[in-house]
C-alpha cells in the first residue's frame, strides 16, 4: 500500500470576503462571502450563469476581483498559486481525448509546477505520480492513451492529476455528469478519503440528490452567495427557490454543460 | 542499380543542389517539430495567416537593406497581436478576424512590392527559391532554425500542456499568455524559414501536413514529433530530387510529396487509417466514436 500523504496543516482552506467580479461592466458575482474549513466536501449549487464558473475562476486567480478578497490556506491568491494548492478537475466534455498523451503523462502534468524549466521528472515526482495512480486504481493502465479509457477511468485520471499536484483544495466541475452508478460510488469513496486527509473539495453540481448524500456543506449561488453552511440547515426549500429564481419545480433542474467553464486564454 | 545511383548522385555535383537540400532539411526539422503543436492546437489557419502577413515585412526589410527575417518577424508577430486585439475588442469570430487581417497584410505586401524599387522577385517570395538561395539567406535560415528548435525543445512540455489543458497549466502557475505568444512567435519565425524553401503560399503545408501525417500514425507525442520531422525531411529531399529530374517547381514537388505521404497514411495507418477503421467496423469509419 502506498503511504498516505500527511494531513495538510491549517484550518481554513477557502476564505472569500465580499467578492465582486464583473466582465466589462456586467456583474458576474456580487458581494459573495464564504468560508470553508479543512476536510470539507462542499457542493456549489446554482443555475447556469449563476456564477459557479466565475467563482472557480476567481479561486484559481484567473479573474481579477473588482472588489473583495480571496485567501486560500490563509495566503493571498498570488502566494497560494506558487504553492499550487488549488487543483481544477475539468468536465470530461472539455478535454480533447484524442490528444496523444497517455495516463501517466497526464498525471505527471500535475507535477510540472514543482519541476525545473525542462520539466524533467525527479524520483519524487515519479513517486507522487505512482502513488496517485495507485490510489485511483489506474496504475496498470498508465501506458494507455487517454482516449482508450472508459468514462469512469477518465474521471479518475484527472483526480489522480489533482492528487499528484498535492492540492489541498480541489475544484470539481460537474464530476458526476455522464457517470454510471458504480463509478459514482467509487468517486464518492475517493472524495471521502480526500476529506479525511484534510483536503477541501468544492463540487459544482446540478444533481441535488448528491448534495444531501455526501456533502457536508452547501454554497447556494445566484450572482451572489445566497446561503452557505451545513447541508441540513442550508438546503431548505425556501433557499432552493431563491437559488433557482422561483423556477425550481419538482425534481431536479435539467443538467446541461456550463458554457462558461473556466478556460485560460 | 547504377542508374539509381546516378539518379541520386548526379544532382549532388551541383553546388546549388547540395545547398538546397541542406537548407530544406533544416527547415523541415523546424517546421516538422512545430507542425505537431499546430495540429494539436488547431492553429492551421493561424499558420496560413502568419505566413501571408509576413510579406510586407519582407519587402520593407529588403528596401531598407535589413535582414528580411527581421521585417518578417515584426509583421508576423504584429499580425498575431492585431488578430488577438480585434477578437478581444469586437464580437467578430476568430476565423473571420484571421481572414480579414492576413489578406490586409498580404495586400499591403503586394502593393509595396509593385511600388518600391528593389531587386526582389515576387515569384521568389510567393513560391520560394531554394535552388537559388544566397549565402546570407542561408545564414539567416540557420540562425532562425537554431533559435526556434532551442525554444521548442526547452519548453516542449510546457507547450504540450498548454495545447492540452491551458486551464490546468495556468492553475499551476504557468504563464499561459507568454506561452501563447511565444508559440505564435515561433510560428512567425518558422514561416520565415519555410518561406525560403516553398514560399509564402505553400509554407502553411510545411507547418501543418507533417504533424497531421504523424498524428495518424501514433498516440504518443514523442513518436509523433519524430515521425513528423521524418516525413518533413523525406518530403523535402524527395521533392527536390523530383523537381530536379522533372524540371518542375521545387515548392510544388515538396508539398506534393508531403500530401502524398499524408494520403498514404490516411489510407494505411495501422490504427487511425481508413482501411484499419473499415476492418474494425464498417460503421465506425462513417460514424467515428468520440
Amino acid at each position: 500500500m502506498p503511504s498516505r500523504p500527511t494531513p495538510f496543516v491549517g484550518q481554513q482552506r477557502i476564505s472569500v470576503r465580499n467578492l465582486c467580479v464583473d466582465y466589462h461592466g456586467v456583474v458576474a458575482v456580487h458581494d459573495a462571502t464564504l468560508h470553508l474549513d479543512a476536510g470539507t466536501i462542499c457542493a456549489l449549487v446554482g443555475m447556469n450563469g449563476a456564477g459557479k464558473s466565475t467563482l472557480f475562476k476567481a479561486l484559481m486567480g484567473f479573474v481579477r476581483p473588482s472588489a473583495g478578497s480571496i485567501s486560500i490556506n490563509g495566503l493571498p491568491l498570488r502566494q497560494d498559486r506558487r504553492a499550487r494548492a488549488v487543483a481544477y478537475v475539468p468536465q470530461t466534455e472539455s478535454v480533447d481525448w484524442n490528444f496523444p498523451v497517455n495516463v501517466h503523462e497526464v498525471v505527471m502534468m500535475g507535477r510540472y509546477g514543482a519541476m525545473n524549466l525542462l520539466r524533467l521528472p525527479r524520483p519524487v515526482d515519479r513517486e507522487a505520480v505512482r502513488e496517485a495512480l495507485e490510489r485511483v486504481d489506474l496504475w496498470p493502465l498508465r501506458q494507455r492513451q487517454i482516449g482508450a479509457l472508459s468514462g469512469g477511468q477518465r474521471k479518475r485520471a484527472f483526480l489522480a492529476r489533482a492528487l499528484a499536484q498535492g492540492a489541498s483544495v480541489m475544484l470539481l466541475d460537474e464530476p458526476f455528469n455522464g457517470v454510471d452508478i458504480r463509478t459514482e460510488k467509487l468517486m464518492i469513496e475517493l472524495f471521502e478519503q480526500f476529506r479525511r486527509e484534510g483536503r477541501t473539495l468544492m463540487i459544482s453540481t446540478h444533481d441535488l440528490a448528491h448534495v444531501t448524500s455526501f456533502c457536508d456543506q452547501v454554497v447556494l449561488i445566484n450572482k451572489t452567495v445566497l446561503a452557505y453552511g451545513e447541508t441540513s440547515s442550508v438546503f431548505t426549500s425556501e433557499n432552493l427557490a431563491l437559488t433557482f429564481g422561483g423556477l425550481r419545480l419538482e425534481g431536479e433542474p435539467t443538467p446541461a454543460a456550463d458554457p462558461g467553464a473556466p478556460q485560460a486564454p | 542499380m547504377t542508374a539509381v545511383l546516378t539518379w541520386l548522385i548526379e544532382p549532388l555535383q551541383q553546388e546549388f543542389m547540395v545547398r538546397a537540400l541542406l537548407v530544406s532539411m533544416l527547415v523541415s526539422c523546424v517546421c516538422g517539430l512545430l507542425s505537431c503543436y499546430m495540429t494539436l492546437k488547431g492553429w492551421a489557419l493561424m499558420g496560413d495567416a502568419v505566413s501571408h502577413a509576413v510579406m510586407p515585412g519582407v519587402v520593407i526589410a529588403y528596401a531598407l537593406n535589413l535582414p528580411f527575417a527581421v521585417g518578417a518577424f515584426v509583421f508576423g508577430v504584429g499580425s498575431v497581436a492585431l488578430i488577438g486585439y480585434i477578437k478581444q475588442m469586437t464580437r467578430i469570430k476568430e476565423d473571420t478576424v484571421i481572414g480579414l487581417v492576413f489578406t490586409g497584410f498580404f495586400a499591403l505586401g503586394l502593393t509595396l512590392i509593385s511600388k518600391v524599387r528593389s531587386s526582389i522577385d515576387l515569384s521568389h517570395i510567393l513560391f520560394g527559391n531554394v535552388l537559388g538561395i544566397s549565402a546570407s539567406d542561408i545564414l539567416q535560415t540557420v540562425v532562425i532554425s537554431v533559435l526556434v528548435l532551442s525554444v521548442l525543445l526547452v519548453l516542449r512540455k510546457d507547450f504540450l500542456l498548454f495545447c492540452f489543458d491551458p486551464t490546468h497549466a495556468r492553475s499551476i502557475g504557468l504563464h499561459t499568455g507568454v506561452l501563447h505568444y511565444l508559440l505564435l512567435s515561433m510560428l512567425s519565425l518558422a514561416a520565415v524559414a519555410g518561406l525560403q524553401t516553398v514560399g509564402i503560399i505553400l509554407v502553411v503545408a510545411m507547418l501543418v501536413t507533417p504533424g497531421a501525417t504523424a498524428y495518424l500514425l501514433t498516440d504518443r507525442f514523442d513518436r509523433m514529433v519524430w515521425l513528423s520531422i521524418l516525413s518533413a525531411v523525406l518530403s523535402s529531399v524527395a521533392g527536390i530530387y523530383w523537381s530536379y529530374w522533372m524540371d518542375a517547381s521545387t515548392a510544388g514537388c515538396i508539398v506534393l510529396v508531403q500530401t502524398l505521404l499524408f494520403l498514404l497514411c490516411f489510407l494505411l495507418a495501422p490504427r487511425h487509417g481508413l482501411l484499419a477503421q473499415r476492418r474494425r467496423s464498417p460503421r465506425a469509419s462513417r460514424f467515428p466514436s468520440a
